[in-house]
């Protein structure tokens, strides 16, 4: 089982780590998505180190709580907090996207220890997860199901389809969160596709529907603890993040989307995350300047 | 092997199937099933009244079903998803690609109502072109059983074969001329008339209709050998090669666009191995239309008399 940590603090110096794999990876890959993952780090660092019931030991593991990525574009995120957690080895992250990689593009079941299912073509992963919550509840399992999905995603009628299957069927063990960031590819979310209400219009399928800060680790922790005591209806947690989260240039540019840095992007970026670590961990410059130099660099 | 056609009881295939689940669902309490609001016609109504606890209900979201399935899959189950072949295969074809084939769960898919003798709901209704879309998927298996007797079979051995299979059935009343007796096995075509002058290789509802048609032929002394490929993948490439030497000439039928169909499947086979004249009987890259059963596969070609026609345009060829 995975050691858990409680601390705020420790989770948010965690959250700039995943951040710092991310920037990593992406500059290597060479192609991907930046924003998504980026927003969602503290999210994923809550799931992964505080939320979850995991064993990355033993990845199989029967009640295990489960995670869907049906967001499946934001995996840098999930394989950061995968290999940080010890599902497989750091050095794979350098291999994402790359022919031979257990890292694909999009998660592949069979890949890497720790993907649940397959996912990429959106709204695909709501209906897995539905499908794993009602088996858990015929088969009388406790484990949780947490389901990952974007706000653009909202566009794809499957997403409406489970949220009325796990409305009827009261599934409590289903846990799901939006990454409400505003933005999908070609601009804001309000231009392409308008969703709001969107915490009303699940709540009208018989969900609970908590919207909180999704870059707030406090309200983050205590938001999957509420969801998780919730009985007879599925939880949806609306996160609002800041896309691109921690890199100043991307935050809040809908461009960041599907697009990721180049070196000299990828340096400043590292500098401004390491320094965020550094002003969390209160240390004095000297220190600091040593953390800078060694996060800020790209091996 | 001689299968006796006279008087013959008439089942549609979806009866099997029915029946099947209600078996498999006595024999393993992991065998589920799902179904979107058709649970009369596509004959799930049997386990659902017999298992209620194990039958699921999505409503009509092919999409969602498909997802939901392989998620089950995932904790050991054994999901069988039901619907009209036009919405299962055919409206949720991305969901069955990425969920099921890429994830490669156990979930099995019943295509009902396939073929141009669904009737009178019209095109929109009648899958001419689900053999083409799962054949082409990765880890998928394609069964098309050829009477209700033989989807029982098919269905039964689904639930023990490794990954997702499609069976497509169809609706209406066709000839039962196979029994509990008749060989079944996935991957391996049947032989059910031995003839050299021609291979007839056919599925699903078009297997009848070629044994009608080799008795007719055998009257003007063309011996016709019929091969009843079940299994449209995996394709039995010794069995259909090594008739095709026998024979020299093959013919395919099915109720179904000749493009990508069997006939397509045959085609690839024959290419590589063993390159005889071909001639495919079947749906000619058009949609059908409102009208009986009987009406249509008349009109779209789907009978002994186009088998016949192709058997003899086959022989012209035949070097």
């Amino acid at each position: 089982m995975i050691k858990r940590v409680t601390e705020i603090k420790k989770l948010e110096i965690l959250s700039d780590n995943i951040r710092e794999d991310i920037i990593k990876m992406l500059v290597e890959a060479g192609s991907g998505h930046s924003a998504g993952p980026l927003g969602m780090a503290d999210v994923f660092t809550a799931l992964y180190f505080n939320v979850m019931n995991h064993n990355p030991n033993d990845p199989e593991w029967k009640d295990r709580d489960r995670l869907i990525l049906s967001n499946g574009h934001i995996c840098p995120v999930l394989y950061a907090v995968l290999a940080r957690s010890g599902y497989f080895a750091m050095k794979e992250l350098k291999t994402l996207r790359k022919l031979g990689s257990i890292l694909q593009g999009h998660p592949h079941r069979h890949s890497a220890p720790g993907i649940e299912t397959s996912t990429g073509p959106l709204g695909q992963g709501s209906s897995v997860a539905a499908g794993i919550a009602y088996g858990a509840k015929m088969d009388k399992k406790r484990f949780k199901v947490f389901l990952s999905m974007g706000d653009g995603e909202c566009d794809e009628g499957q997403c409406w389809e489970t949220f009325m299957f796990a409305g009827k069927n009261k599934l409590d063990n289903l846990i799901a969160f939006i990454d409400r960031n505003f933005i999908q590819i070609d601009g804001n979310t309000e231009q392409i596709m308008p969703l709001e209400p969107l915490a009303d219009k699940i709540k009208s399928f018989n969900w609970n529907v908590q919207v909180i800060d999704g870059n707030n680790m406090k309200q983050i922790i205590s938001a999957f603890s509420k969801a998780k005591a919730s009985k007879g209806k599925p939880s949806m947690i609306i996160c609002k993040t800041i896309p691109g989260k921690g890199v100043s240039f991307m935050e809040r540019r809908f461009e960041w989307h599907g697009k990721v840095p180049v070196k000299d992007e990828a340096l400043k970026a590292l500098h401004e995350i390491c320094e965020h670590e550094c002003k969390l961990r209160k240390w004095d410059s000297q220190k600091c300047k040593l953390l800078i130099n060694k996060c800020g660099m790209l091996e | 092997m001689k299968l006796d056609l006279s008087n013959l009881k008439k089942e549609a295939s979806r009866e099997g199937y029915g029946r099947a689940l209600v078996k498999l669902g006595e024999k393993n309490k992991e065998v589920v099933a799902l179904c979107c609001d058709l649970t009369d016609s596509t004959r799930v109504e049997l386990f659902k009244k017999k298992f209620p606890e194990r039958f699921i209900e999505i409503g009509v979201a092919e999409q969602n079903m498909a997802g939901i399935a392989a998620g089950l899959a995932m904790l050991g189950k054994i999901p069988f998803m039901s619907s009209y072949a036009v919405f299962s295969p055919g409206r949720n074809w991305d969901q069955i690609r990425v969920s099921i084939c890429y994830n490669n769960v156990d979930v099995k898919i019943q295509g009902a109502h396939a073929g141009i003798s669904v009737g009178r709901d019209g095109a929109t209704h009648q899958a001419l072109e689900d053999i083409a879309i799962t054949r082409v998927l990765p880890n998928m298996t394609v069964l098309v059983p050829c009477d209700s007797i033989q989807a029982e079979k098919a269905t039964i051995a689904s639930a023990s074969k490794k990954g997702p299979v499609y069976i497509r059935l169809s609706r209406t009343k066709t000839p039962l001329f196979t029994d509990y007796n008749t060989p079944f096995k996935i991957g391996k075509a049947d032989i059910y008339r031995s003839g050299s002058d021609v291979c007839i290789i056919s599925c699903g509802t078009m297997v009848y209709e070629s044994l009608i048609a080799a008795d007719d032929l055998a009257r003007e002394g063309i011996k016709a050998t019929v091969m009843n490929c079940h299994s449209i993948k995996p394709i039995d490439n010794d069995t259909i090669s090594s008739m095709a030497r026998k024979c020299g000439a093959v013919v395919t039928a099915e109720e179904h666009q000749i493009n990508g169909g069997l006939g397509g499947a045959v085609a690839e086979v024959l290419g590589k191995s063993c390159p005889v004249p071909i001639e495919m009987v079947g749906v000619l890259d058009t949609f059908g239309e409102s009208g009986e059963p009987e009406e249509l596969i008349k009109k779209y070609g789907c009978t002994s008399k186009e088998i016949i026609s192709s058997v003899k345009a086959v022989l012209k060829r035949k070097r």
